[in-house]
């Protein structure tokens, strides 16, 4: 395998040799250790110094199923911090074909004129791109697959990312034409100020995949692979319901944060939840089920249609339609799928500008409940830069500064996500103490709360929360470096067969000698990495807290949050 | 004594999204599994008035109990 090197200054492409130590690395694992060694902790993210560093996981473009995802680096504009954001879709699969461990974009171009990136066997072709500027994703996608055929990979920004907003993602193509989203922490800003507006990949002819002993490849992802399907959550829940099945579960918890965060309950749920979108999209001919890359097996996206039965969107995940929904008291499932149709357009997190719309909402923008003024605030300001446009794409934390607005749920000014700390307590230790900014994927919690997976910890105790989310952040950042979609930790917790085939499949491809605690010690490694670069860009103890207005009392539970600083440092005790 | 009940995902195929059902005094939560043939399998989640509960949790005159399959998201 090789690292391709583009540097925008130059404009200028370099295979290098895989470094030794970065051998048996992958997705986040390499993005963070690439980020840490390359980039000036102190650097402006959207400066000459910052670098985007794309990476396929270890198993990805292998037959292990749910590989296939993404891994994004960079210094983020949103936090200011490290970050990793992971996706679907068909460009991880390509780059691991082409036998790229890791694709670094360094320095910015001079002049202003725009790029795009070819990557196929012979390297990165650096173009000037004029025809597609200006233009969303979902044009950039469907004009580039004219261009260049149905199985190119496509990674690309929209406007949000042309404008450098710190909410503004990076798409990618998934196997269906649409988007998935590298969604958090600003990463299309890093890649516009890049100048860069698309990334193709073509593997044809590529090297292909390496694997020392494929016959005990093939064994171990046999057992992987039927493990994740005789798995209830990601055999039969996940693909029927999507991960919308979550709205009336939490909501039923108290855990659903409604009107910023105010209740932990929304009168509108059963109209915005799993079962009633799983209704409408089987009554409009749509698609309930289909994986958001080639060999996913869990298949938890879905199509949804709008009342014509005519395409709308697709990925229609839980973190949004919670964040406009109950977030915002929307109960419209229709008007949020509008939104997210125009958030994958115009390349922006769904989350973090949830999170903005709340704020929004408290400076008087908008009425609380008004799913088609937020929809107005996306298509008239945010797709068009203007200025409350620019203050809106900038997330939630800069809106809240922008309109003196204090009640603003974010932690290392990041969006927080669909669970209310203070009653699903193991999920705010995360927030909280996570590199990444208010982050569930980071280690997800909820799983032992509310779910019943992998044990039961109560979720309105403190007792077992900090050692509770510091084994899932650990076990995330080692699965994150796989390539392996987060939905796999399911049957990875639950099933001692599952766990042991996915070690012995990195084992059969890399011919180390991994046990368990080796794995586990690749995630330790990763965290660690990454608290390092955080400290040394400036953050402390003090940045893994939660807005003091979480000492308020949420209902049903009148659960407050009341973790100590010392305690939460804990979390980092390993 | 009367309780509510609530159903999610495959559970209320063939049953109800919510209905009252009228139980015993000092009936438990498996009372209610048992009376609506919920396949105990597929109650991975159970929650009496938003709390977590156990199947032998006695329940009171207007509880709210809620059960779901075994679900995951993000």
């Amino acid at each position: 395998m090789k690292i391709f090197r583009v540097n925008m200054s130059n404009l200028s492409f370099v295979a290098e040799e895989v470094p030794e130590e970065w051998k048996v690395l992958g997705g986040r694992g390499l993005t963070s250790v690439i980020v840490a060694k390359e980039v000036d902790p102190t650097c402006h993210p959207l400066g000459n110094k910052n670098k985007l560093v794309f990476a396929p996981g270890l198993l990805t473009g292998t037959m292990a199923a749910n590989a296939g995802r993404l891994s994004v680096g960079a210094k983020s504009p949103l936090t200011g911090g490290i970050k990793e954001s992971n996706s679907g879709g068909t460009a991880a699969q390509r780059l691991a074909k082409l036998g790229v461990k890791a694709l670094i974009i360094e320095e910015i171009p001079q002049g202003d004129k725009w790029y795009c990136l070819h990557v196929n066997k012979d390297g990165v072709e650096i173009k000037e791109e004029t025809e597609l500027l200006g233009k969303g994703n979902y044009e950039v996608i469907h004009t580039l697959t004219s261009r260049y055929g149905e199985n190119t990979g496509v990674i690309t920004i929209g406007q949000a990312g042309e404008y450098k907003m710190s909410a503004a993602n990076i798409s990618v193509k998934d196997p269906k034409g649409h988007i998935r989203s590298l969604g958090r922490g600003g990463l299309g800003a890093v890649m516009s100020s890049k100048r860069i507006k698309f990334i193709t990949l073509d593997d044809n002819d590529g090297e292909g995949i390496k694997i020392l002993d494929k016959e005990k490849f093939k064994k171990a992802a046999s057992i992987f692979n039927k493990g994740l399907l005789s798995h209830p959550v990601s055999g039969n829940a996940l693909p029927k319901y999507g991960t919308n099945v979550l709205i009336n579960i939490l909501n039923e918890a108290g855990g659903l944060p409604t009107k910023n965060f105010r209740m932990g309950q929304f009168d509108g749920a059963e109209k915005i939840s799993g079962e009633t979108m799983y209704d409408t999209i089987m009554s409009r001919e749509g698609d309930p089920t289909h994986g958001c890359h080639v060999g996913c097996v869990i298949r938890c996206s879905q199509t949804y249609n709008d009342k014509d039965n005519k395409y709308l969107t697709s990925g229609f995940e839980y973190e949004t339609i919670w964040g406009f929904g109950a977030g915002c008291t929307v109960d419209d499932l229709d008007v949020i799928a509008y939104i997210d149709q125009i958030c994958d357009d115009i390349g922006i997190d769904t989350i973090e500008t949830a999170g903005t719309m709340m704020v929004a909402m408290e400076a008087g923008i908008l009425p609380w409940g008004d799913g088609n003024g937020i929809l107005n605030l996306f298509k008239n300001e945010i797709k068009e830069g203007t200025p409350l446009g620019r203050i809106l794409g900038n997330g939630a934390d800069f809106t809240g500064k922008a309109f003196g607005v204090t009640r603003v749920p974010t932690v290392k000014r990041q969006s927080m996500p669909a669970y209310d700390p203070r009653s699903v307590k193991g999920i705010g230790v995360t927030y909280a103490t996570t590199t990444m900014g208010a982050d569930h994927t980071a280690g997800y919690s909820v799983t032992s709360n509310i779910l019943n997976v992998g044990g039961h910890i109560d979720p309105l105790a403190k007792e077992g929360q900090i050692e509770l989310s510091r084994n899932l952040q650990i076990a995330t950042a080692a699965i994150d470096s796989a390539g392996l979609c987060i939905f796999t930790a399911f049957a990875i917790l639950d099933s001692d067969p599952v766990s042991h085939a996915l070690i012995a499949m990195i084992n059969a491809q890399y011919g180390t000698n991994w046990s368990v605690d080796d794995w586990f010690n690749l995630g330790r490694q990763v965290l660690k990495t990454e608290r390092a670069f955080n400290e040394a860009a400036g953050f402390t103890n003090k940045d893994d807290r939660l807005p003091e207005f979480f000492s308020e009392p949420v209902p049903p539970h009148n659960a407050t949050w009341d973790f100590s600083g010392e305690e939460l440092d804990q979390v980092h005790n390993f | 004594m009367e309780v509510k009940v609530k159903l999610f995902g495959d559970l209320r195929e063939g049953r109800f999204k919510e209905e009252k059902t009228q139980l015993e005094e000092n009936s438990c939560v498996i009372d209610i599994i048992n009376k609506h043939n919920l396949p105990l399998e597929k109650v991975a989640i159970c929650m009496v008035n938003s709390h977590v509960a156990e199947f032998g949790q006695v329940l009171q005159n207007q509880d709210t109990v809620a059960f779901s399959p075994p679900v995951g998201g993000m």
